[in-house]
């Protein structure tokens, strides 16, 4: 699936990321294809709120669309 | 001789070696520089404040303040600053917070790559128990091979350590494989900094030495990453903890439900503030009572002493234009309060890490105009003073995105000093007349942005953007940063004012103003169906949009005459200051451009508007 289908709550893997200058940006954030990361806020129609650890980032969701994820636990 | 090299751009004494402040956004940064160098820099919760580099004395060497970044490369204005001023440094002190180690041992570990010489301000210790994480500091020490320092810097904790441990700074340990690939690198630019960045395809210091950037950027990030990861396993423990209410708080101002409320909230806030409390109370005893009612009859009786009031002298000097009488009247009564207030409540925001909440909040709506809700932050910054706006938009991801905010915050946004003087001219309207007013610049705001994403070409970048943690602006920053800025505004407005005042006195005493007021009355009275003096307001509006505002208080308009008045004085061309900064970030030609539709888009909208409600 993608993050964009990502619920509030639910624990991901990041499989994939198509775009490399988004890779080399988000990897400073701890983010980076393997990573596990939590889904702390669905905006409707907007952005993801993801974490891993003390860390949120927010994800406009046309980004999300692109996220290759796997998910770990709801 | 590098063309980068520091000492040419800022002035150092010879022999100091240069000390650099280097952090991620947010860490506190600030605070460190304004204690070792006892100087006032401007600290903020938001990236792109800090963007000229700054910079102290610590006994015989120099402390020079960078952008916060997350990492050093390219990818953006700041990233570039932090680059050359990291690559010119003797001693890096990089201030990390505690409680995003994972995050800002990334940067710790490129500026370790790049070979310069370390000691790590490991800040925000208390906040990072208060969260349940526990760092095994001379561990991390250890594993990075350069000096660890704890610090509080809020409470001056571990800052004297800090200094008696400054020259203690070390070069630290790099992963073998990334070592043996910069010993090759380094035998052809004899830089291990500009080694390592060229390796990470970096292409403006590749261009220096004149090679082709590396491609291995991805490789050796993911393999930094790796080394981050694994330090952090052996130096955090994360013991569980309960979401504080600053974590949910944030939650909420995200999530439109509860968010649009607290925006609501916060706007109505501001309005009472700004409008409500500082436009009548402060200014009616600033304004009324100070200025007309004591410090004009005082001047005017001072200065017709030596010169007739009807002189050409006395008509420049105390008469309806003077610029001892309206400039002083407008600058310290009316915009002086109001640009206080202003600024206070726009730092309070800045510093509460309130604003990137409201980027991801708004993030959706923003797209129908091709930016995404990163833009939101020029767009409020714009609302204190539309130049310091004009300059964030550097922080948006694409250039189609910069010339789209660019025109926007030129055209429909409204600074805190024309704010100031549109609330005083419809408080007395009602509150029909001021929605009226909100809902006309907003739509004119989504006209324009929807054909501008439409006719420009390029792509708009996705939202990405760094939740920092909620914090309580410190009342001492709020005000440090409100004073710098208010002093500022002041120092610039005032002459440009005056100089504004005078050039209407004059073209009032050759007659001038009236042949121009005649000239474009087809203009102001046929399509704007205002009076022919509201000529006056214009032309002072060339120098600053809030002036020609001011020049609109002495016309006797119908209600409809004063929001047409306002609509068009509001959309009218940028002040001059930001008409300055626009021509350095986009280029005279696309300036030009933005400015000369602005001026035609300012009256057609505003003509419209008088059409359509006459």
């Amino acid at each position: 699936m993608t993050l964009d289908k990502g619920k509030k709550g639910m624990t991901v893997k990041i499989l994939h990321i198509p775009d490399e200058l988004i890779r080399s940006q988000i990897i400073r954030f701890g983010i980076t294809e393997g990573a596990v990361i939590k889904c702390e806020e669905v905006v409707p129609a907007g952005p993801i709120i993801v974490s891993r650890n003390l860390q949120e980032i927010a994800i406009g969701r046309s980004l999300a669309r692109q996220i290759k994820v796997e998910q770990i636990s709801a | 001789m590098h063309c980068h090299d520091l000492s040419n751009h800022i002035n150092i004494p010879k022999g100091a070696r240069k000390i650099v402040l280097a952090g991620n956004p947010n860490v506190g940064k600030s605070v460190f520089f304004n204690n070792l160098t006892g100087m006032y820099v401007d600290v903020s919760n938001f990236p792109g404040t800090t963007l000229d580099i700054t910079h102290g004395i610590l006994g015989k060497d120099a402390i020079i303040d960078t952008p916060g970044v997350y990492g050093v490369s390219s990818f953006n204005q700041e990233e570039i600053v932090a680059r050359d001023v990291i690559l010119g440094a003797d001693i890096v002190i990089n201030v990390v917070d505690a409680v995003h180690l994972e995050r800002d041992l990334f940067l710790t570990q490129q500026i370790i790559d790049m070979g310069v010489p370390v000691i790590v301000a490991l800040n925000m210790l208390d906040e990072a128990e208060k969260q349940g994480v526990k760092i095994d500091v001379d561990l991390l020490s250890d594993l990075l091979g350069v000096p660890v320092i704890s610090t509080v810097a809020v409470e001056k904790k571990g800052l004297d350590e800090l200094k008696q441990n400054l020259y203690k700074a070390r070069v630290g340990i790099t992963d073998l494989e990334l070592k043996q690939k910069l010993i090759k690198q380094l035998e052809r630019v004899g830089s291990q900094g500009e080694a390592l960045l060229i390796l990470e395809g970096d292409p403006h210091v590749a261009a220096r030495h004149g090679l082709k950037p590396g491609g291995q950027r991805e490789e050796i990030y993911l393999a930094r990453r790796g080394r981050v990861n694994d330090l952090i396993k052996h130096v955090v423990r994360q013991t569980q903890h309960e979401a504080s209410y600053a974590t949910k708080l944030g939650r909420w101002m995200i999530n439109p439900i509860t968010g649009v409320p607290i925006l609501a909230g916060v706007m109505y806030l501001m309005y009472q503030l700004v409008a409500v409390f500082i436009a009548q109370t402060v200014v009616g005893f600033t304004e009324e009572t100070v200025m007309i009612e004591m410090y004009e009859p005082f001047i005017v009786n001072l200065v017709g002493k030596l010169f007739a009031e009807e002189s050409i002298l006395g008509i420049l000097l105390i008469g309806e234009f003077g610029v001892l009488t309206m400039t002083v009247i407008y600058i310290l009564g009316l915009l002086l309060p109001l640009v206080l207030g202003f600024y206070s409540f726009l730092s309070a925001m800045e510093d509460s890490g309130y604003l990137p909440r409201v980027a991801a909040m708004v993030d959706r709506v923003l797209g129908f105009i091709g930016l995404n809700g990163r833009a939101v932050i020029p767009f409020i910054l714009g609302f204190g003073c539309v130049t310091m706006a004009t300059i964030t938009t550097r922080l948006l991801g694409s250039d189609k995105e910069r010339k789209i905010a660019t025109f926007l915050l030129a055209l429909a946004i409204p600074c805190s000093a024309q704010i100031a003087v549109i609330v005083a001219l419809l408080a007395g309207l009602g509150v029909k007349v001021a929605i009226a007013y909100v809902a006309i610049m907003f739509t004119v705001l989504v006209i324009i942005g929807t054909i501008l994403n439409k006719i420009l070409p390029g792509q708009s970048t996705h939202l990405m953007i760094d939740l920092p943690p909620l914090r309580l602006p410190r009342v001492e920053n709020v005000l440090k940063k409100t004073t710098i800025k208010t002093w500022y505004f002041l120092r610039e407005a005032t002459p440009l004012f005056a100089i504004g005042a005078l050039a209407i006195g004059i073209l009032q005493v050759s007659g001038l103003l009236d042949i121009i007021q005649v000239g474009l009355a087809p203009l102001t009275e046929g399509w704007l169906k205002l009076p022919k003096e509201a000529a006056t307001a214009f032309i002072m509006g060339f120098v600053r949009r809030d002036f020609g505002a001011a020049g609109l208080f002495d016309l006797t308009l119908t209600p409809v005459q004063t929001l047409v008045a306002l609509v068009t004085i509001s959309l009218f061309v940028p002040c001059i200051a930001s008409g300055l900064i626009i021509i350095k970030e986009q280029g005279k030609k696309h300036a030009a451009m933005m400015w000369a539709s602005v001026l035609v888009l300012a009256f057609f909208f505003g003509g419209l508007l008088a059409q359509i409600l006459g």
